[in-house]
């Protein structure tokens, strides 16, 4: 088995799932990380999905396919999808094919709740 | 080796004048997929390019890779062959040639959101992110016979010694 290139992370806050993608992804990750992702979302059926992509640092149109794929497997469920702290490789792919406009993202969620931290 | 002498020997067309030229072959296995990006990264920074040339670069050529080993050779595993050419105006042309099935309808291939695989979750997007970051592409297919894919990119002018950018 050839190591892969990307990590995948699931974390279950209330009714929102986290999964917090990092490394490459391409078509060779994106196989692994479908697999992980869904078997996650079926067995807690979340209210909302929230996909971390800070830590991500290269992602081809094989990201714009798993994003959508899962925003798809969401609604199905019916729940909402997030793509929270696109990093910048990822936010270049997702705008210059328009899918900025068809999924929600959200951003610096880090730095308030760092904001946050340094309130209390 | 000068570039006179090169073109002399390699015969090659007086294009623009090529200043450093790779070839690359390998089984269209989908774990090369990063190592086609990492070889081509790694050769391509002689030209110095700035961190988004790179990483448009390494995208648009994931994606010509994932179509050989996704569409091109569906159901075997057959040579993925890519060359790369760095010319003197500093332009970047990178080619990816399968011996895989073809396409059949290229104009229908490069419409946004095509794909012949959907049952594998393939967006469709792969040749709309090869246009959107690469200045010239260039597809030639042939039913039963192969695609190849030819991708240019021009980066810009050198920064100057020691500036970031």
């Amino acid at each position: 088995m050839i190591k892969n290139t990307c990590d995948i992370l699931c974390e279950l806050c209330a009714d929102c799932l986290v999964i917090t993608v990092s490394g490459e992804i391409d078509h060779h990750g994106a196989v692994y990380m479908r697999q992980m992702a869904d078997e996650a979302i079926r067995s807690y059926s979340p209210e909302r999905l929230v996909l971390d992509m800070s830590g991500v640092s290269f992602m081809d149109s094989s990201g714009l396919g798993f994003i959508m794929g899962r925003f798809a497997l969401m609604r199905e469920l019916g729940g909402a999808t997030l793509v929270r702290d696109p990093a910048p490789c990822v936010e270049r792919v997702l705008k210059l094919t328009g899918f900025d406009k068809r999924v929600k993202i959200v951003k610096n969620h880090k730095t308030e709740k760092e904001h946050e931290r340094q309130r209390i | 080796m000068n570039v006179k002498e090169y073109k002399k020997r390699s015969g090659r067309p007086p294009l623009a004048e090529i200043t450093n030229e790779i070839k690359l072959s390998f089984p269209s296995l989908s774990a090369n997929e990063s190592f086609a990006r990492a070889a081509v990264a790694a050769f391509i920074s002689q030209l110095d390019p700035t961190p988004t040339e790179l990483a448009d670069i390494k995208c648009v050529l994931s994606e010509a890779v994932t179509n050989c080993i996704v569409h091109a050779y569906r159901d075997c595993i057959g040579d993925v062959k890519i060359t790369v050419r760095l010319r003197a105006d500093r332009s970047v042309c990178i080619e990816v040639k399968d011996n895989g099935v073809g396409i059949e309808n290229v104009e229908e291939a490069r419409q946004p959101l095509f794909t012949t695989g959907a049952a594998e979750e393939r967006s469709g997007m792969g040749f709309t992110v090869i246009e959107s970051f690469c200045d010239k592409v260039k597809i030639k297919s042939r039913l039963g016979r192969g695609t190849s894919v030819t991708m240019t990119k021009r980066l810009s002018s050198k920064p100057k010694a020691g500036a970031h950018t």
